[in-house]
């Protein structure tokens, strides 16, 4: 049950880039003096995206930056699930599998994600390139079944939009995201049904 | 003042009380597993929920909830009752039916109230959670299928510990209990989890399957491996000690002891001196009383007054200090000390070698300076004591000494003599601070007076004392931290060298010249025994410690389990053990010993009874008669010489290793366990938030 043995390989050190050096001291920077602990989300935040993951090694440095026991970073890294505590490929594919998502065709993207990567939920390709998860609603349940990929939404998928889009991705290139039905934003699937005429004068 | 109403009865509490506490004050039983009252509030296990109106029309957690003017809260009417019956359904879903086999069982929270205010049958058909047991040291004994997520354990690491160290990670049905890196919990009060626990989930590894709470014999006693005294509960079965845990005492250890009190216990079944012996032919051979008592009579006999001396060492209870101090006394022997380290301190002046604040009395001090002493080491309840002070931030630490981590920041002012000298001559920043201090204290360590220049130290720090304002009437900053149950009894008592005797450095310097033929030692052991030249040795103590292993006769003596007798704490707490156990085989009394050595010799002492020895200790220093009531104030008076020159060499630890201090803990597989598990542990350097 304790994922922690799980947690491998494991870096013994890490450290910001100059770069995000900066930003984290402008991150704490936002929080008064004796409360740089309210940082902590976002450095684990910043040391996810120089990594891709969040180590124990970075989770130190982070408690060592904002003077913190290790511990209470700990507790906030494996709290939330968006924080990795492993590795995962280059493309973080996140299938949600809820019951909109579900009842809109979830099975079939999943589907589309074993062709095409040959990995199940949980799993990343032999390359790194690709790691798919299965993940609780992701707040986007109009635009059912969708992905998370990186930090895009892909929405309105079917069996064959999410193949589409993972082959582009295998391709190199960088799909846009949103809809793929093409509608705009969370319209009307087809097309606007209300508010068709110009309200006349008078009727309210 | 805000008036409730609670089960149809009025009260008026302080405001910010919780209606949890004000509930208590009535004496009503509100059940409960997060809220404990030296802890922060967290909560979370819901098991206290009342029914208060006004308020949402639902049960609240009354640990949580302040009291307000006009509530009514109810207690046990049937949406509480039912509330709590479903809280209690919910705790149990995941909580295992291994009751049987959990050493809790007995004493388990979950089991008591789960029988009081649960249902009588289970709906739950699903799986239940497993959760992987954690390593958290050799004390502590993980079964975290059993937890309940009470976080009891975080926050008393956290917050009284000060070694964070244990967290909750992962969340929901995942949450677990954990240090997240495998690592045993390096602090020295850790097995106050085991007491904290409100389920089996955290249980005393030692003691794991050795008996249940109900066949236990239950003596409620004194510690004597620090000098603090702490209150403890002895619970034996068949003559054998099985484990030892705290008491309440308020002004003394509040509900907390260290592990070495808790956990030295088994050291008291291993390596006991059951029989005298007597050395012939250069080995130590099983003997009688008779024929022990007649070897030491016998050399008595051929060796003068003034090449005897006697040393009492940590362990010596009072009774036999006095014992033996009368008997040296109608033999003329001057050699005579209960300093065994070698420690300056001066006999004369009470408040001199006392902990003149009192261990309460640290919640009320604002700025405090250490020389020369590792609190957490030499009394971890006493650290626990000035970390809660510090939580409130109303007290500023500075310390002169080795560079530790005492579980609070501590501005390290410098490593010897010549810093408490600035400042105590008013050349140091860290003067004015204690002079602008309400009630500013100092607390001096064995490892600052066990030194040659101990006089000065102590001489210094009166000064100091004394001219920032640290003894008035009200008031009494000056403090010296023990190590050692018997040493202000000892110097009480006057167990100390007479007319130009020699002091305990001088007895072995003496009996490594062969200036000294004869030495006694009573129980002590921490003594380089290797000094004592050609010397006859009589031992008189429990273990086969360095004493005993040195000794030409072995006297068996009983250990603190084993015998009423008289302690005097740090703070001058006369307090009195209680037997719990009869020492082995032919041990005795060590008070009794001392009597019918007496006897031999043909030179009785006056009494022969456990009062007769109080009375004449009551005789010698009337504070003896004020068994458990509390130290009293003592007179202040010239001590020390600040105008000994001071050796600049750094103050030095006078516990190096916590968890051996005593012939007991030596003993103790337990405490071997201990050392290994930091030893392994501090090679990897130092952890905690001010490590």
């Amino acid at each position: 049950m304790s994922e922690q043995s799980s947690i491998s390989p494991e870096p013994t050190a890490f450290v910001f880039t100059d770069d995000n050096l900066k930003k984290a001291q402008a991150l704490i920077d936002r929080y008064p003096s004796g409360r740089q602990a309210g940082a902590t989300m976002p450095l684990l935040d910043l040391a996810q995206r120089q990594a891709g993951w969040v180590s124990r090694a970075a989770m130190d440095y982070i408690a060592g930056l904002l003077d913190v026991p290790p511990m209470r970073v700990y507790e906030v890294a494996t709290f939330y699930t968006m924080y990795l505590l492993r590795p995962v490929g280059q493309h973080h594919v996140q299938v949600c599998t809820n019951l909109p998502c579900w009842l809109r065709g979830s099975d079939d993207v999943l589907r589309a994600c074993q062709e095409v990567l040959g990995i199940s939920p949980g799993e990343t390709t032999s390359d790194h390139r690709f790691t798919v998860a299965e993940v609780e609603c992701a707040g986007a349940c109009v635009n059912a079944p969708m992905v998370q990929i990186g930090d895009d939404y892909f929405e309105d998928l079917d069996h064959a939009s999410m193949k589409a889009l993972l082959e582009a991705l295998q391709r190199g290139e960088r799909p846009k995201p949103g809809s793929r039905t093409g509608r705009q934003c969370s319209c009307p699937a087809g097309g606007p049904t209300t508010l068709k005429a110009v309200p006349v004068k008078g009727e309210v | 003042m805000p008036k409730l109403t609670i089960d149809g009865v009025e009260i008026e509490v302080e405001a910010g009380t919780t209606v949890l506490q004000a509930c208590e004050r009535l004496g009503i039983e509100i059940p409960r597993f997060c809220y404990h009252d030296r802890l922060s509030i967290a909560g979370n296990c819901r098991m206290c929920l009342v029914e208060v109106s006004p308020g949402p029309p639902k049960a609240q957690a009354s640990c949580a909830l302040p009291v307000a003017d006009g509530m009514t809260v109810k207690t046990d009417s049937p949406m509480v009752r039912k509330a709590r019956r479903g809280v209690m359904e919910l705790l149990l879903i995941n909580h295992p039916l291994d009751c049987p086999i959990c050493d809790q069982g007995g004493e388990c929270d979950l089991q008591d109230q789960a029988m009081a205010y649960g249902g009588d049958k289970s709906r739950y058909r699903e799986e239940k959670r497993a959760v992987a047991d954690k390593y958290l040291g050799p004390l502590i004994k993980t079964c975290m299928t059993r937890c309940i997520q009470c976080t009891r354990c975080v926050r008393f690491m956290t917050e009284v510990a000060g070694v964070p160290e244990l967290g909750a990670v992962f969340r929901g049905e995942h949450m677990e209990i954990t240090t997240y890196i495998g690592q045993a919990l390096d602090s020295e009060l850790s097995g106050n989890l085991v007491d904290l626990c409100p389920v089996g989930a955290l249980t005393s590894r030692p003691y794991a399957f050795m008996a249940r709470p109900w066949e236990l014999h239950k003596t409620e006693s004194i510690d004597v491996l620090d000098a603090l005294g702490c209150a403890i509960r002895v619970d034996s079965r068949g003559g054998q000690v099985l484990r030892v845990l705290p008491r309440l005492h308020e002004e003394v250890n509040e509900e907390w002891i260290s592990d070495k009190t808790r956990h030295a216990c088994d050291g008291l079944r291993v390596g006991r001196l059951d029989t005298p012996y007597v050395r012939r032919g250069g080995t130590l051979r099983p003997a009688s009383w008779a024929e022990a008592f007649a070897a030491v009579a016998e050399k008595l006999k051929t060796v003068k007054p003034e090449k005897i001396a006697v040393i009492a060492g940590d362990l010596a209870d009072c009774e036999a200090m006095m014992a033996l101090k009368d008997l040296t006394d109608d033999l003329k022997v001057v050699h005579r000390d209960c300093r065994q380290d070698g420690a300056f301190l001066d006999p004369n002046v009470p408040a001199a070698y006392r902990f003149n604040t009192t261990i309460a009395g640290i919640e009320m001090a604002d700025a405090l300076l250490l020389v020369g002493t590792n609190p957490r080491r030499e009394a971890a309840v006493l650290n626990a004591r000035i970390r809660k002070r510090w939580v409130t931030g109303a007290l500023k630490v500075a310390a002169i000494g080795e560079k530790v981590n005492l579980t609070y920041p501590v501005a390290w002012l410098g490593t010897g003599p010549q810093t408490l000298k600035a400042i105590a001559e008013g050349r140091h920043p860290f003067g004015s601070v204690l002079k602008g201090a309400q009630r500013p204290m100092l607390i001096l360590g064995q490892g600052a007076l066990a030194r040659s220049d101990g006089a000065a130290i102590l001489g210094l720090s009166r000064v100091l004392a004394e001219t920032s304002g640290m003894v008035r009437e009200d008031w009494n900053g000056f403090n010296v931290l023990h190590t050692a149950a018997a040493r202000v009894g000892g110097l009480m008592l006057g167990f100390v060298p007479g007319e130009g005797g020699r002091d305990g450095r001088a007895i072995l310097d003496g009996a490594g010249k062969g200036e000294i033929g004869f030495v006694y030692l009573l129980n002590a052991d921490e003594i380089d025994t290797g000094a004592l030249g050609k010397a006859f040795v009589v031992y008189q103590g429990h273990h086969g410690d360095a004493g005993a292993k040195r000794a030409d006769v072995i006297l068996p003596g009983a250990a603190y389990t084993e015998k009423n007798a008289l302690y005097v704490n740090t703070e001058g707490r006369v307090q009195s053990t209680q037997r719990a156990v009869f020492p082995p085989g032919e041990a005795r009394e060590d008070w009794k010993i001392v009597r019918a050595l007496s006897e031999t010799l043909g030179r009785p002492l006056p009494y022969d009874s456990l009062e007769g020895v109080r009375a004449r200790l009551v005789a010698v220093d009337p504070a003896f008669a004020a068994i458990a009531q509390g130290p009293a104030v003592a007179a202040w008076g010239i001590f020390g010489d600040p105008a000994v020159a001071i050796d600049a060499a750094p103050f030095a630890a006078s516990i190096t290793n916590f968890y051996g201090t005593d012939p007991i803990s030596r003993a103790s597989k337990t405490m071997a366990e201990c050392v290994a598990e930091m030893n392994g542990r501090r090679e990897h350097g130092g952890t905690g938030t001010y490590g």
